[in-house]
């Protein structure tokens, strides 16, 4: 219903037909995820559960959504083999199937489109979805956020090597895709993920050149420290890394020790042979589609930053949208299928029209010791091993020392002594922190990984920079579309016509172009309304 | 002009400008550069809303405004003593006859102004911008205009305004304006109240609210537009190539970024920056990049944004010296002030300080002629987000 008239320019009436409408969509066929959908679908609600396994190639490439540091191997490259490893290597999903769930594998959610604030032309919630040929719209009643965590990732000298990459990545390409293409590991981190790997590692029967540790001592729980060390693998406390050496790719590491004060120790460079080095430093939440929707987010440095503001049972700040598992910060692989229930529990009473208020719970994101301080020991660490020169950002190249400066990037071939006045210390001290600023002005994270690889870096290296704490900078937001996909592939729909035909490069008050000699203010209200000069 | 004490901390200017967008740095820098005390003050972060994220086109023939612009645009880096990305002259692709005859008859709107343009056939054309499609009928090559980056230019203002002793207020919100005689003498805000010879309204968005606080009634609409954004692709000869119903360019870095298509009526809830999404329009953005540069249908689209406008009735500026108070400019420039903010800056210096502009006719930028817009007008327009059904 409209007040007046319909602008015929305006998004009114013009959102794209769904191709399908689902009472409920789960996003991510993740242990939270999985078991959301089943819940759902056995409390009788007609459940989508979408997953973007197996990826395409070009996107493994990219290094999205995981760090993969190009260790997959060709075997990636045919779909539907890949598609059968996917469905065998996941038994949730088999369940999925039996429970009469209807799965999407392969496709990408690229965004959700909602109503809000400034978009008035939905006419229900949608979800754009695409594989790699084709773009479409599903519309949805409830929607389960379950779309995992990602690595941090901290910068050293030759980091863009392949070979280097996330520890998701790797059980990605090891546990679903039978496809990584390494031997020998070196892994940063002591603490549950990098033991994690360790085991896994050794039982896959790959080589573990150690255990990189910037701590005195390992961090994770002694027994699993004492397990790795029976199997002769050497930990590297109180050490950081360099750089990676290797000419095409990763060869080996060179490791720095440092002194109580966690400055590197002159002299004391070793070198390790190893052809995969692996940031197994915790999980950071993958809450791109959240920060998209508008949900509520808030940092927590035990969740590894920002996280939806989520109660007991998955609900968000918006109505119907719920997340679940490791994107809320969980941490804790056990609780996720629990929180999975908890959500479809209460999708299905409320799709039953129940909407009784449940106890607002405290939200399950973890807490205590905070994973945000350790990452930043881990960031100092590498500043001081590795220097001011290493780019923070791959995709567009940007140094430490860049982003310090607020440097314009290099291909404008600006004069960098002229800026020195207006630095990043200056910026700060002027107003807060924000690196969204910070990114346009370096371009650091506005690369075709979306800023996966340096968004956390960057946020901290913001913070040491300028002492503002890392809580007070605020995200550095989350743009759709959520998956780098091509013109190509977003164009291949059917368009509808009142789109085609009432299209305007820019409103549509004729008004506004005519020649400043030729409008007629008397004849204002006349003007505005011909429409026969808009750019069409 | 003196510098008036400020009732509290000593803390006011000659001239305070409300509105940290590219019109009020503008603004401030052109004063700051004729010796004038300036703070700026801004709700967020100077330049941060659609004053940074636009087009980034300058090519505004019918605008009063347009032999300043194109005077001013290539000197603006020398000026400002910091990139703004700029690059000079616009390619328009058309892939029909009726899109190159509407071209060319925009085009010349330039003549007339002493400026120079021509038709381009497709060999040309592909010759200046090789992405474009093997279906363009032609286009034209204007001599004039040109592009730059908005995020850059705002914080080239910005700095510049900084280095010539200007102050800027950061994260302040504008609660009230104090008048005393004919005169606005104080602006009180959530940070202070702060003296002031003059004022100078470039608000945006919020500029009609803020008139509204001494009593000046400004119509106004508000919009919600969005942009796609590529990976970088080879570089075209031309930066700044568009058509097929949108506006954009190619950055020095590579990306293609475009606009245009469907927006959304939205309404303002006081001072603060509403939530800003894109929608279903991107992957229409998407199809029309496509169709116009099939070249590069591969490349990746990696980002988008949402930004706001608002709009005059007429779709035309506001930069009026107001009689009553007597010491404050208006100025909103209706969705197109990116690309003629050197001029407007300069614009509004001149009718701060000489209380009238020099090198350009503003008399249909006043206020007065939308005087008898009559209330309800968004609505018969539909120019409103619709009422919700629930």
């Amino acid at each position: 219903m409209c007040r007046g008239p319909i602008d015929q320019a305006s998004a009114i009436g013009k959102a794209p037909v769904p191709e399908q409408h689902v009472p409920l969509i789960v996003i991510g066929a993740g242990t939270a995820g999985v078991a959301a959908a089943i819940t759902a679908a056995k409390g009788g609600v007609q459940t989508l559960l979408i997953d973007e396994n197996p990826l395409g190639p070009d996107v493994i490439g990219l290094d999205v959504p995981l760090h993969f540091g190009q260790r997959a191997n060709a075997a990636i490259q045919n779909k539907d083999r890949m598609v059968e490893r996917i469905v065998a290597n996941n038994p949730g999903l088999m369940e999925a199937f039996e429970a009469g769930i209807d799965v999407a594998l392969g496709t990408y959610v690229f965004g959700a489109f909602i109503n809000g604030e400034t978009v008035h032309s939905m006419p229900v919630p949608m979800l754009g979805l695409a594989d790699g040929t084709r773009s479409w719209m599903v519309s949805f009643d409830r929607l389960i956020v379950a779309t995992g965590a990602r690595d941090l990732a901290i910068a050293f000298e030759g980091w863009e090597k392949p070979g280097v990459m996330g520890a998701r990545g790797w059980h990605s390409l090891v546990r679903q895709y039978n496809a990584f293409s390494g031997r020998r590991l070196l892994i940063l981190g002591s603490g549950v993920t990098g033991l994690g790997v360790a085991q896994d590692a050794l039982r896959a029967g790959h080589e573990i050149a150690g255990i990189v540790e910037v701590e005195a001592a390992p961090v994770g729980p002694a027994d699993l420290v004492a397990q790795i060390q029976d199997r002769s693998v050497p930990i590297y406390a109180a050490h950081a890394v360099r750089q990676a050496t290797g000419r095409a790719e990763v060869e080996g590491a060179v490791l720095v020790a440092l002194d109580v004060n966690g400055a590197p120790i002159e002299g004391s460079d070793t070198t390790v042979a190893c052809d995969t080095i692996i940031y197994a430093l915790g999980a950071v939440p993958n809450i791109e589609l959240l920060n998209v929707l508008g949900c509520h987010l808030e940092f927590r440095g035990a969740a590894g930053g920002y996280v939806p503001v989520v109660d007991a049972e998955g609900a968000t700040s918006l109505a119907g949208i719920y997340a679940v598992g490791d994107c809320t910060g969980l941490q804790d692989p056990q609780s996720a299928a629990a929180q999975g229930e908890a959500s479809a529990g209460a999708v299905v009473r409320s799709l039953a029209g129940d909407a009784k208020p449940v106890p607002h719970a405290a939200s399950p994101a973890a807490s205590g010791m905070s994973l945000y301080e350790y990452w930043q020991r881990w960031s100092r660490a590498e500043i001081a091993a590795s220097g001011w020169d290493v780019h923070v950002c791959q995709c567009e190249e940007v140094t430490r020392a860049e982003i310090a400066d607020l440097r314009p990037p290099r291909y404008l071939g600006a004069r960098p002594a002229e800026m020195s006045g207006h630095n990043l210390r200056k910026l700060g001290a002027e107003s807060p922190v924000n690196q969204d600023q910070v990114k346009r002005l370096t371009r650091a994270g506005m690369g075709p990984c979306q800023g996966r690889r340096c968004r956390e870096q960057v946020h901290m290296l913001l913070s040491a920079v300028t002492g503002t704490p890392v809580e007070t900078i605020p995200l550095a937001t989350y743009r759709a579309p959520v998956r780098p996909l091509p013109l190509q592939v977003l164009a291949a729909f059917e368009e509808l016509a009142a789109v085609r035909d009432n299209w305007v490069a820019w409103f549509n008050i004729p008004s506004q172009w005519t020649p400043h000699w030729e409008i007629d203010y008397a004849a204002l209200e006349t003007v505005t309304r011909k429409t026969g000069i808009a750019d069409k | 002009m003196n510098v008036r004490p400020s009732s509290g901390n000593g803390q006011g200017a000659a001239v305070v400008v409300i509105g940290g967008g590219v019109t009020g740095l503008s603004a401030a820098w052109w004063l700051a550069r004729g010796g004038v005390d300036v703070l700026v003050i801004d709700k967020g972060i100077v330049g941060w809303e659609a004053s940074g994220r636009n087009g980034g086109g300058a090519a505004h023939s019918f605008s009063p405004l347009f032999a300043e612009e194109q005077r001013l645009w290539p000197l603006m880096d020398e000026m400002l003593g910091y990139p703004t990305e700029y690059r000079p002259k616009r390619i328009r692709v058309a892939l029909t006859e009726a899109q190159l005859d509407y071209y060319c008859r925009v085009a010349d709107l330039a003549t007339s102004q002493g400026f120079r343009w021509e038709k381009l056939d497709r060999k040309q054309l592909k010759e200046l911008a090789a992405l474009v499609t093997d279906e363009a009928v032609g286009g034209v090559l204007l001599h004039f205009g040109g592009q730059a980056n908005p995020q850059r230019t705002v914080q080239a203002f910005a700095w510049a305004l900084q280095d010539l002793g200007g102050r800027i207020q950061q994260h302040t919100t504008v609660t009230e304006m104090r008048r005393k005689g004919g005169k606005v003498t104080e602006i009180v805000t959530d940070r202070g109240t702060f003296g002031c010879d003059h004022v100078v309204i470039a608000a945006g968005p919020q500029t009609g609210l803020l008139a509204q606080m001494i009593g000046i009634d400004l119509p106004l609409a508000f919009a919600r537009l969005e942009q796609i954004v590529t990976e970088p692709v080879p570089l075209m000869k031309m930066g700044w190539v568009d058509g097929n119903g949108l506006y954009g360019r190619q950055t020095l870095r590579g990306n293609l970024a475009f606009g245009g298509g469907p927006h959304d009526w939205i309404e303002i809830d006081g001072m603060r920056a509403p939530f800003a999404s894109s929608t279903f329009v991107m992957r229409h953005l998407a199809k029309r990049v496509a169709q116009l540069f099939p070249y590069a249908a591969q490349a990746r689209v990696i980002r988008s944004w949402a930004g706001l406008v608002e709009v005059t009735p007429d779709g035309r500026p506001v930069i009026d010296r107001l009689s009553d108070p007597d010491n404050v400019v208006l100025a909103t420039m209706a969705s197109v002030g990116f690309g003629l903010c050197p001029a407007t800056g300069h614009a509004i210096q001149q009718l701060v300080v000489d209380g009238k502009c020099t090198f350009a006719d503003l008399s249909g930028f006043n206020l007065e002629r939308l005087r008898n817009v009559a209330p309800g007008w968004r609505e018969k327009r539909g120019w409103l987000p619709p009422v919700s059904a629930a």
